[in-house]
């Protein structure tokens, strides 16, 4: 390749640091020495102005040229959001070191306002401001613990407390009770017990061990099959971990020789294609991952029957 | 039914998706403070505090009702926290009218409230607790169902809900508490909205609110002291069942059927649609109207849908049903009972703003729970009994 001609070189570039040593030292005079004196104090303070407001950040004159009075008001340290500029990627020699704003901040008491940084909290690099980021929002200045009789005693404002989390836990364990773990023993065994009442003659499945009509324990044991009948149904659209997809079907099913429906996934179709009345069997999982627990019928699933007639379902609704 | 007794205050909180401008305390004690400011009185001329709630888990504060004795002035007096699932509202009204009917107190400040912000209510609902047999799928998941099998069992056109839906956000827009309010709501608004659980649409579902009620329940004597006029208690019931038993109609459940029938032979009442001029019923899925208007007599069954096609139960039909825009419109779960008991009260003494119909006189409050399980229900009305 043909060698670039020499006009067209790189400018040369260097770097150049301008820093008095040391830092410049300012007589900050009466009135900023007040403030700042005060802020290391931990206060905030203004001066009354002529025309009887109080200007904050205090200067030796008010923005109509009059002379201040030496009258200092403590303000704050509450204040108000007055006009804001998100900032969401800092600089290095910003105050904070994440997305914050720049806020200017009217304290109570004080008639006009300061710009300082304000933090909201903790976002990622280039993230949007946040909802509760706006003008009239209640901040109050973050001391920090050093202090040396500079803006930057104050870290950054702060938004008030509004909102607290309060994190609970309850951990508890189970006891299935005899009837439920007998039931789960069967389901371990891919067969569906249920109890037939005494005194009703009907059929619960699972059984509780006793019937909620007559109010006596059931004992006697009967084994239903695991195909039986959709009385009626949900399409679900609100994702759940346990069913397959979106949209999902919870259906009220009628198992062969029980007379109370369990509420069970139906799959294996379409949603738009389940019906009261369609014909289902039991999805077991594969033998070797049963447990002693409901999860081993994944779903239910259409067996291609003809539907039940509604005269048949309508008891069980 | 025993001493008389009267609604001599009712005071509601903005109903909001987020009431965080207040703590619970606060949002309590402001429903409460308007209730007295109504009844004309304090908190020292208070006898007893009853109030009700939803699960603890929505908020995840164990007994609150021991934490808010000191918010609601209850110290050195009887308080009684009172909790049936979606019912609450109700059943704590009736255990503060029990109060004054039984001839224990003359003035019992009642308050129901919900803060559904600081949780998730679906999340409370389904837990999904180990070795469980049967799936659990929340609200909506648990009463689409149901909703179907009284569109098959009837022969419901689809559109009913719809026409709910949109009845009781219009009647919202005339309620200032209300939490949706839905300027143009309109049935292509709520057709073009998904459907959550099918049958049910997401604009023919309740919102989540934040919010509390609160009312003063007074004996006679107290109640002919009261500044504003009083709404006399006629009737009140409650009944339960089962969840899960064979044989149970979960459409039209008989608790419903035996606790209005319960609350009108109190009232003196044979034929509600004509007799009461207008109802607060516990509708948080559309479709619940006219299931309701069949459950509690307002009509045979499977009429129902054709009472609601047909106008009745708007605020200008013959019997207005949840003129106050309704738990479809405003649903802080606990407190939602007890603003359908407040509302009808509300109207019956000519206090309903906006949307008072016209000439009400006689009112039902109506609360439902659970899975459609526990009811709460009172008739109230201008006149003494």
């Amino acid at each position: 390749m043909p060698s670039e001609p020499s006009d067209r070189s790189e400018p040369l570039v260097a770097e150049h640091v301008l820093e008095f040593p040391g830092g410049y030292t300012r007589s900050v005079g009466p009135v900023i020495g007040r403030f700042l004196t005060e802020l290391r104090d931990g206060r905030l303070v203004g001066v009354r102005t002529a025309s009887g407001g109080v200007l904050f950040p205090p200067a030796e004159y008010d923005a109509d040229g009059e002379a201040v009075t030496d009258e200092y008001v403590e303000v704050g340290p509450g204040g108000t959001v007055t006009s804001w500029s998100w900032v969401s990627r800092p600089r290095a020699t910003h105050p904070l070191d994440r997305p914050f704003a720049w806020a200017l901040i009217r304290p109570d008491g004080a008639d006009t306002a300061l710009l300082h940084a304000l933090d909201v909290g903790t976002f990622e690099p280039g993230a949007d401001p946040p909802r509760s980021l706006r003008t009239g929002m209640r901040v109050r200045p973050s001391f920090r613990a050093e202090r040396t009789g500079s803006i930057r005693d104050i870290a950054c404002f702060r938004p008030d407390v509004t909102m607290i989390t309060a994190p609970s836990r309850a951990e508890y364990r189970l006891n299935a009770g005899r009837a439920l773990t007998r039931f789960l023993d069967g389901v371990s065994e891919g067969r569906l017990l249920g109890h037939r009442c005494d005194v009703c003659g009907k059929v619960y499945v699972p059984m509780r061990g006793l019937c909620p009509v007559d109010g006596v324990p059931t004992t006697e044991e009967v084994e239903v099959a695991d195909t039986g009948t959709v009385t009626t149904f949900a399409v679900n659209n609100i994702p759940d971990p346990r069913a397959p997809q979106v949209p999902f079907v919870s259906a009220y099913i009628l198992l062969d020789g029980s007379d109370i429906s369990l509420l069970a996934l139906v799959a294996g179709i379409d949603a738009d294609r389940v019906r009261m009345g369609m014909r289902v069997k039991a999805a077991w999982k594969p033998r070797e991952e049963w447990g002693r627990t409901m999860e081993n019928i994944r779903w239910f699933e259409p067996t291609g029957e003809p539907d039940v007639p509604f005269d048949a379902i309508k008891e069980y609704l | 039914m025993g001493e008389p007794c009267a609604v001599i205050g009712v005071g509601q909180t903005e109903y909001r998706t987020k009431r965080t401008d207040v703590s619970i305390a606060g949002l309590v004690r402001e429903a409460a403070l308007r209730a007295l400011e109504d009844a004309g009185l304090t908190f020292k001329d208070i006898d007893a505090v009853v109030i009700g709630k939803a699960p603890d888990l929505f908020e995840g504060v164990m007994m609150p009702e021991a934490y808010l004795a000191d918010a609601l002035g209850a110290r050195g007096k009887p308080m009684i926290r009172v909790h049936t699932a979606g019912s609450v509202g109700g059943s704590t009204a009736l255990v503060a009218a029990s109060l004054v009917q039984a001839g224990v107190h003359d003035r019992v400040l009642v308050v129901a409230w919900e803060k559904q912000s600081e949780s998730n209510a679906t999340w409370a609902l389904s837990t999904h607790p180990p070795l469980s047999p049967t799936i659990v799928v929340g609200a909506g998941g648990y009463f689409a169902p149901h909703i179907r099998a009284y569109m098959r069992r009837t022969g419901a056109p689809d559109h009913i809900g719809t026409l709910v839906a949109v009845k009781d956000r219009q009647n919202a827009l005339k309620n200032p508490y209300a939490h949706l309010r839905i300027p143009g709501i309109s049935r292509e608004m709520v057709e073009s909205t998904p459907m959550l659980w099918e049958p049910i649409r997401y604009l023919e579902t309740c919102p989540s609110s934040d919010g509390a009620a609160a009312m003063v329940l007074a004996s006679e004597s107290a109640a002919r002291r009261a500044p504003n006029p009083p709404a006399w208690v006629h009737g009140t019931a409650m009944r339960s069942e089962p969840i899960f038993f064979a044989g149970r109609d979960t459409v039209s459940p008989q608790a419903g059927k035996d606790c209005a029938a319960d609350v009108y032979r109190q009232a003196g009442i044979t034929d509600p649609r004509r007799e009461l001029d207008c109802a607060e019923v516990y509708v948080p899925f559309s479709w619940y109207e006219p299931m309701w208007l069949e459950n509690l007599g307002f009509c045979g069954e499977g009429e129902g849908w054709k009472l609601t096609e047909s106008g009745a139960t708007g605020l200008d039909g013959d019997i207005p049903w949840n003129a106050s825009g309704g738990v479809l419109s405003s649903n802080p779960i606990g407190a939602s009972g007890l603003i359908r008991f407040a509302e009808a009260a509300l109207q019956v003494r000519g206090l309903a703003g906006e949307h008072q119909v016209e000439g009400a006189r006689r009112a039902l409050g109506h609360a439902y729970g659970g899975g459609a399980q526990f009811y709460a229900m009172w008739v109230v009305g201008s006149d003494r009994p």
